[in-house]
């Protein structure tokens, strides 16, 4: 019944364990991708009509982050933020969310500039103010075109939370990591972890993709 | 500020010494004229004459290289003040424009919006009316141009003519004093001309609304316009009465180009 590779009494009990770890890596992938949806559309819009004092720092900046891994910048923030930041998980998904906002920025680049010369021009012609150009013109149809790569960027987000365990985050694979460290059974625990995941994925990127579909 | 009353003596639209230049490519040198409150004034000339830029630069979608232009006596886009050409600021400019409204060969409606919302954007929000009031307007303006059984529909449900009814019904809900067609039904199969041509010899009709026009239909041209200016690279080389301008042509390339077109 019991192979020696696989003990079931062990998955019985380190899979409620790995539920409440779960919660974390859902909640940093929910709250990520929130951050990187807003900060991603304010700099897309920062980088196309700001005036060049302030578009050249944010465009640095966001080359920089971009450039750099996640897992550099998740070591990096923790040590500089945790004396004045008491929450780990906070710091994890303020740099998972501004990491994935560089990414996020490129997307809505590519929404904006994908939005005809027509719309700005109509726009033009009834005298609508930019801002209302922006928010009723230009936004809502850059905005549909972005929806299938946001969801790419979530998933793939939902899947780089594991290296929040280099800050000691408790989201599942670190509490993977834990039972096996205390129970030396890390076959139960970490393949237990890696079919949740997929179980949450794989459904996902399926609608992501039906929605593409019917966005073409 | 001075608000934007026309001034009834000055011309509606005034050209002065208008230069346009995409890099050296020199569009426009120099180019004056005027259209009067009320006039229908028809551009006509071959391709690349600069017909669509004088257009655009009324409505401010290009910027004057040089020159002024003055909308019921008020300066568009540049002012002299000083002996100095000083650039109008954006917000005075979209105060001046909302007098200007602006029909596209390729109508540019909003995908995003209804047919209706298309309609109510601008007079609620740049206009300041209520919603209830913009709906109003809309609907009678699409009963107008024939449209009001489409109010809900998204212009992507919509033909071509009536795409461009819709935009025309659009332009109009700002109650503009100045409207600006540029070769509105090219872009239609031949079996739309008629209704969209239809729709603006009505408002040509009913309305005083002064209109710069650049068309390929030789007929539409000569029942709506006063007058006729036939450009070639960038300057007038002749105009007139549209009976005149039509029949009996006086300069060569007049000639020519009718002969071409009809
Ligand atoms: N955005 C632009 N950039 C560069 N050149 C331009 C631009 N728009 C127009 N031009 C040039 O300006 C000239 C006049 O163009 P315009 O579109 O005003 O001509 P038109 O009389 O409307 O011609 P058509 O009958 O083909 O519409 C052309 O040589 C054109 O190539
Ligand atoms: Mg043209």
């Amino acid at each position: 019944m019991n192979p020696s590779w696989w003990d079931w009494d062990h998955a019985f009990a380190v899979f409620p364990l790995l539920l409440e770890g779960f919660k974390i890596t859902l909640l940093a992938t929910v709250l990520g991708t929130l951050i990187a949806v807003v900060l991603g559309l304010v700099v897309a819009i920062i980088r196309r009509i700001a005036p060049g004092i302030i578009r050249t720092p944010v465009t640095w900046v966001v080359e920089f982050i971009r450039m750099t891994p996640l897992v550099v910048q998740l070591v990096f923030a923790n040590l500089v933020l945790s004396p004045y930041i008491d929450s780990t998980l906070a710091i994890g998904i303020w740099v998972l969310g501004i990491h994935y906002t560089t990414y996020m920025a490129e997307v809505y680049r590519a929404g904006i500039d994908s939005v005809a010369k027509g719309q700005w021009e109509a726009a033009t012609a009834l005298s609508l103010p930019q801002s209302r150009t922006w928010r009723a013109v230009v936004i809502p149809q850059a905005i549909r075109n972005t929806l299938p790569a946001l969801g790419n960027y979530a998933i793939s987000m939902f899947k780089e939370t594991p290296f929040f365990v280099v800050i000691y985050i408790p989201e599942m694979v670190r509490v993977a990591q834990t039972y096996g460290g205390d129970t030396f059974r890390y076959t139960e625990s970490i393949t237990l972890a890696g079919l949740i995941f997929l179980a949450a994925s794989y459904p996902t990127s399926l609608l992501i993709r039906r929605l593409e579909k019917k966005l073409a | 500020m001075p608000e934007n009353t026309a001034h009834p003596e000055s011309p509606h639209i005034e050209f002065r010494d208008v230069v346009k230049r995409f890099g050296d490519n020199t569009v426009l040198n120099d180019l004056n004229f005027t259209v009067s409150k009320g006039e229908r004034v028809t551009l006509i000339g071959p391709s690349g004459s600069g017909k669509t830029t004088i257009l655009r630069l009324v409505m401010t979608l290009e910027e004057l290289t040089g020159g002024y232009i003055h909308v019921g006596g008020e300066p568009l886009q540049y002012d002299e003040k000083g002996g100095k050409r000083l650039r109008v600021d954006d917000k005075q400019r979209r105060r001046t424009t909302t007098q200007i409204g602006m029909v596209f060969q390729h109508f540019n409606l909003f995908p995003n919006m209804s047919v209706l919302e298309n309609i109510i954007e601008a007079p609620v929000h740049v206009m300041g009316l209520s919603k209830a009031e913009a709906v109003t307007k809309a609907e009678g303006l699409l009963e107008k141009v024939g449209m009001g059984e489409k109010r809900d529909f998204n212009p992507s449900q919509l033909s071509g003519g009536q795409q461009q009814r819709v935009a025309i019904a659009r332009a109009l809900a700002m109650d503009p004093e100045i409207l600006l067609l540029d070769e509105v039904t090219s872009a239609l199969d031949p079996e739309l001309v008629g209704e969209v041509l239809g729709v603006l010899k009505d408002i040509a009709a009913e309305t005083d609304i002064s209109m710069l026009i650049v068309t390929h239909e030789m007929q539409f041209a000569k029942e709506v316009s006063d007058r006729v200016m036939m450009f070639d690279q960038g300057s007038i080389v002749e105009e007139g009465k549209p009976d005149l301008i039509f029949s009996e042509p006086e300069n060569q390339r007049t000639r020519d180009f009718l002969r071409a077109v009809l």
